[in-house]
């Protein structure tokens, strides 16, 4: 019997580009196992002299989708693994993965929680795996992503974030651009800050869970803003990464 | 035997540094960072009402406030530490109390066999008590000559190097000593029970 976590070697079936510096992989497995939304994989690399390295990814896809998952991965300037998932592979190739892994920052649509997702950059991506996970499954409860990018086309998802939210099943889509924003822009400008959590933390009930993923200033900053509201930080879940935590 | 997996076209940027190559785990990356990675939100202590405990079984409970903490003897040390993440940082400075210290004000029964770290915002992770005597761990409050930043744990955290990261608690409070091992917070989560990172001891 297999043991989930063994390596294994999977076939790159489709890159897509979502933005400049952001691709999605779809990995095809040979022994796939259904994930929980907001769990990752390992991906490891090796040379021919045997020489290896390993990074973790956030799995995008919805765990419905069987037999394949999806990674979107963010191009680290000096990354290893990264650069070579963005340069060197192509569909077609194979690639050792292990997973999936994590138990902590994963939501199941049957909990119906209500939502507060609040993501910074490539930080959206399990939390997309969450959004997925919820219309897959039919589900309706309140959930609302705050979502801040640097500029309109560092916004992964965009479209189908926006096709989500036009069905009105509960999800809510707030758009934050911190550095420019496009001629008639409706959405927030500036960080994350106090008002614009509780502009988008209000209509919620006092029963949310609340997942925050991207840069550590960011999660550090909305967590402790979001206790500092009145919510209690056993209902809020974080997830950082560093300048090479995602490399 | 199937041929050994080669990802065609690696060849790997970060080789540099072979002199350290045999301090890195493997799997690991070295990194010159200090990320931080937490489950939640970084609680801000009160240092009037900070403790540190020990309690379970031992003789009698002892609790030190955060005066009396600084009193007891210190040391530095220089370690490696290795996160589960995959990053290790090398050489990394703390000032803190080794955890044999500790127990000089405090008797182990001897049925005590395992160790649950706990937080003061509830998290907990366990190991064997062997893993934390002669010298193996401390709780620190000092990194790189400075107080413990709240991100890293601060005011003060346990450190134990030999284990992957998370086993050395944040925002420390006490260690309680048991005689049946219990998973901690992220052992109930898919990961390690141990945590040896030469031993790749990643994940359940």
């Amino acid at each position: 019997m297999r043991q989930p976590l063994d390596w294994q070697i999977a076939s790159v079936k489709d890159i897509r580009p979502e933005t400049a510096s952001v691709k999605t992989f779809t990995l095809a497995l040979p022994n796939w196992t259904a994930h929980r939304a907001g769990q990752h994989y390992d991906i490891r690399l090796t040379a021919e002299d045997g020489y290896q390295a390993q990074r973790s990814y956030s799995i995008a896809s919805e765990p419905e989708r069987r037999g394949e998952i999806d990674l979107t991965i963010e191009r680290i300037e000096d990354g290893e693994v990264s650069t070579y998932m963005h340069e060197v592979l192509v569909e077609g190739d194979q690639i050792e993965v292990r997973g999936p892994i994590g138990g902590y920052f994963v939501w199941d649509a049957s909990s119906r929680d209500q939502l507060l997702l609040i993501a910074g950059g490539s930080g959206v991506v399990p939390l997309m795996s969450m959004i997925r996970h919820r219309a897959s499954a039919g589900a309706s409860n309140a959930t609302h992503l705050l979502y801040s990018s640097r500029t309109f086309d560092d916004v992964i998802y965009y479209q189908e974030l926006e096709k989500l939210k036009s069905k009105g099943k509960g999800l809510e889509v707030f758009h934050t651009l911190t550095r420019s924003q496009p001629a008639g822009w409706s959405g927030f400008d500036r960080r994350i800050d106090e008002a614009m959590l509780k502009e988008v933390v209000k209509p919620l009930g006092k029963s949310l869970q609340a997942f925050i993923c991207g840069p550590t200033l960011l999660v550090e900053s909305a967590a402790n803003t979001l206790v500092k509201i009145g919510i209690k930080p056993n209902q809020i879940r974080t997830e950082r990464f560093g300048p090479t935590g995602t490399a | 035997m199937p041929e050994p997996f080669v990802s065609r076209g690696f060849t790997g940027k970060r080789r540099g540094g072979a002199e350290k190559a045999n301090r890195i785990p493997p799997g690991q990356y070295l990194t010159e960072d200090f990320p931080v990675l937490s489950a939640g939100p970084t609680p801000r202590l009160d240092l009037k009402h900070w403790t540190f405990t020990i309690e379970g079984l031992v003789k009698e409970k002892v609790s030190w406030t955060w005066e009396e903490f600084l009193k007891l003897p210190s040391q530095s040390f220089v370690v490696d530490i290795s996160c589960v993440t995959k990053w290790t940082h090398l050489d990394m400075k703390w000032q803190g109390v080794s955890v044999d210290t500790l127990l000089e004000h405090a008797e182990l029964d001897r049925k005590a066999a395992f160790v649950i770290a706990f937080s003061h915002e509830g998290y907990t992770t366990n190991m064997p008590v062997a893993d934390i005597l002669n010298g193996q761990a401390f709780v620190a409050y000092s990194y790189d000559d400075k107080p413990l930043e709240p991100e890293h744990g601060g005011p003060a955290r346990l450190v134990v190097p030999h284990l992957y990261f998370w086993k050395s608690a944040k925002w420390a409070a006490g260690l309680r000593f048991v005689e049946k091992d219990q998973r901690g917070f992220w052992e109930s989560a898919g990961y390690n029970n141990h945590g040896d990172p030469w031993k790749e001891e990643r994940y359940s």
